[in-house]
């Protein structure tokens, strides 16, 4: 840096040799200048270029592969074709309702704890630093802890304990944006409450809470959708079935166990299935986000927090 | 940012102290009994203290979901901590059937897998984070953001899809070939090319790390004040000596805390990785040779380990990523925060 500063005092009074080194020295920072643009110009293709392929693959070979029976018959056995997923389809709507009327409520409440109570107390800085680590643990991790905690004591492997796994999983990201939400909520306007005599729980519920709740409700979408994906929490505790089951208390399929089933089965029919359920999994997630977010924009969800 | 939230503020309306009121949706219509019973009855102390409490109360949860964590798998994997003590970690063997285990080949493929993910996934994220931020026009940002984050929202389970029958056959045609014939002197790829092992979990691994690390880097290099840049274009800076030394170089103990946070992320990730690593406990020199990563080998035999000191083996595994991953998570966010401190949060 002090080069360059140096180098332009030199600038302004050139003699011949120096003029000459000036004129060196600036071509070759514009030309490193060049080459850096183009190095993140072509890192950002690189970057992007995986992900497209990703997509098109997926649209491609999931919807030759997509059909009517996809939908409405369980997986066939082995060596027949055709079958479809729609028992894993069924349990992963269980699942992530149950995870969500878990998570999302515990995860709210916490935000809230977190904007509205502990700002600037020891204990608010715990928490939101605890939340910020138990995002980052494994969701491994989460499903061994799970078992162990759940499955063990009843037994067998369940919908619900499935459930709790991916509800843990949703609380930190939930309560952050709940907190973030909160926090862009002017004070002026809490005041304005207070000012009227409301009491503090009735100002976060009908007034901070209220203004915040379309970010709120995209960040529990966001949850949602990280969540829906997940498989390795869902091994060891909802563990996967091949038939019908709608019983919180037994084993239930869920379409990202039965892809990863099919993907590393020998079978080509099976891994069409795969494809075919990454596609549906993937369009899941993407219409479910979406159908919050525009009904949240058009104000039918504002009044409800 | 200020505490004036905490301001007290005297209760006008005190009737009824004694009654509790469970928060609940608020009927708007006008002439609701809810609506003129709330109003009446809902000043009174106890139910402000209650609905503090179970505030209060959700947010200490997250401390107890910590704590149920470290107390079961540590009850679980006694077993084996009394068995094999600290050992454990350096032992390479893996026999399930004697009964002897050791995790060493776990934590040479994790660390394999996870520090080339970084390798190859670090300056491709600073690039995309340094166009964006930097280059980009305008009307490029939103989409080129949207699509890296987009990135970050597929699921694990489908890049393991992709990776299997997209990656695979291109290790093994192309880019293997490519590399024997380009890099083969280092050794490092030499033996027999599958396409599956440690280097095709690694490419998928920074594929998916890549959004997480540049994600913070922008937040980090948005957190730069603008003067920064300014100061350093009015002295005559070509853009890239503005990025190098204005932006990057006072933004770089954040950019180090996005990096262990991807870190963290590729430590932990299970299902894409087990499915195109090879899974088979071995340490090799060649980075085509499969190999096992300690979320792998839990997910894979955990529900097939019959006996306690196997089940109990896997549960260790599982608490020594649990506590490596906490202590990795909590320096990134440390250095994170340490610089992102005081800007507001992204709105988009």
């Amino acid at each position: 840096m002090i080069d360059e500063t140096e180098q332009v005092k030199l600038d302004m009074e050139p003699g011949p040799l120096v003029m000459r080194n000036s004129r060196v020295n600036s071509l070759h920072r514009m030309l490193s200048d060049h080459l850096v643009t183009g190095l993140a110009v072509l890192s950002t293709i690189v970057v992007i270029a995986p992900l497209v392929s990703i997509l098109l693959y997926l649209l491609y070979k999931g919807a030759s592969s997509l059909n009517l029976a996809f939908f409405t018959h369980v997986p066939a056995p082995v060596g027949e074709n055709g079958g479809g997923m729609a028992n894993s389809i069924l349990g992963s709507g269980i699942i992530l309702g149950l995870a969500s009327s878990m998570g999302i409520p515990v995860g709210i409440a916490a935000g809230v704890y977190l904007a509205e109570y502990g700002r600037g107390k020891m204990l608010g800085h715990a928490v939101r630093f605890t939340a910020d680590v138990l995002n980052g643990v494994p969701s491994i991790v989460m499903g061994l802890a799970i078992y162990a905690l759940i499955v063990v004591r009843q037994r067998h492997f369940s919908a619900l304990s499935g459930g709790v796994a991916l509800a843990i999983m949703m609380i930190p990201t939930v309560t952050r944006t709940t907190e973030e939400m909160l926090m862009t909520v002017p004070l002026a306007v809490r005041e304005a409450g207070f000012a009227l005599g409301v009491p503090k729980w009735r100002t976060i519920m009908s007034i901070s809470l209220r203004t915040a709740s379309p970010g709120i409700i995209t960040g529990c979408m966001l949850a949602f959708a990280r969540v829906a994906g997940e498989t390795a929490p869902l091994l060891f505790t909802a563990f996967g079935n091949q038939f019908w089951s709608a019983n919180l208390n037994q084993p239930i399929g869920a379409l990202p166990l039965q892809i990863f089933v099919y993907a590393i089965s020998p079978y080509d029919e099976w891994h069409r299935l795969a494809w075919a359920g990454a596609l549906v999994l993937i369009m899941l997630i993407m219409v479910s986000v979406s159908l919050v977010r525009i009904v949240a924009s058009r104000g039918i969800l504002k009044g409800n927090q | 940012m200020t505490d004036s939230t905490r301001v007290q503020v005297p209760h006008i309306v005190v009737n009824d102290p004694g009654v509790s009121l469970e928060p609940g949706p608020v009927n708007t219509g006008p002439d609701s009994i809810v609506r003129q019973y709330l109003n009446k009855r809902s000043a009174g102390k106890f139910a402000d203290g209650t609905f503090g409490t179970v505030m209060l109360l959700s947010a200490l949860s997250i401390f107890m979901i910590v704590g149920l964590i470290v107390f079961t798998l540590t009850t679980g994997s006694k077993l084996s901590i009394h068995e094999f003590g600290w050992k454990f970690f350096v032992r390479s063997a893996w026999d399930p059937v004697n009964g002897d285990f050791g995790a060493m080949t776990f934590i040479f493929g994790t660390i394999a897998t996870s520090l080339l993910a970084l390798c190859i996934s670090v300056p491709l994220a600073i690039g995309v984070a340094v166009f964006i931020t930097e280059m980009c026009p305008e009307q490029l940002r939103t989409p080129i953001s949207f699509l890296t984050e987009l990135l970050a929202a597929i699921p694990s389970v489908v890049y393991g899809l992709w990776a299997l029958f997209i990656l695979v056959p291109i290790m093994r045609d192309q880019l293997g070939p490519f590399l024997v014939k380009t890099l083969g002197w280092t050794g490092l790829f030499g033996g027999d090319n599958f396409g599956i092992g440690i280097l095709t979990a690694s490419i998928i691994l920074a594929i998916m790390i890549l959004p997480v690390i540049s994600s913070i880097t922008r937040d980090v290099m948005r957190a730069v004040p603008i003067n920064q840049r300014e100061g350093m274009l009015a002295l005559g800076a070509t853009r890239w000596e503005m990025i190098r030394t204005g932006v990057l170089r006072n933004a770089r103990i954040g950019i180090v805390g996005a990096v262990i946070l991807g870190l963290g992320r590729a430590l932990g990730e299970t299902m894409a990785v087990t499915m195109v690593i090879g899974n088979r406990p071995d340490i090799a020199k060649s980075l085509f040779a499969p190999g096992y990563t300690l979320a792998s080998v839990v997910a894979n035999e955990f529900t097939e380990a019959t006996d306690d000191m196997y089940v109990s083996a896997l549960v260790e595994i599982g608490l020594a990523l649990f506590l490596v991953t906490i202590v990795v998570n909590a320096i990134a966010r440390l250095l994170v925060w340490a610089v992102t401190r005081g800007t507001p949060p992204r709105s988009a």
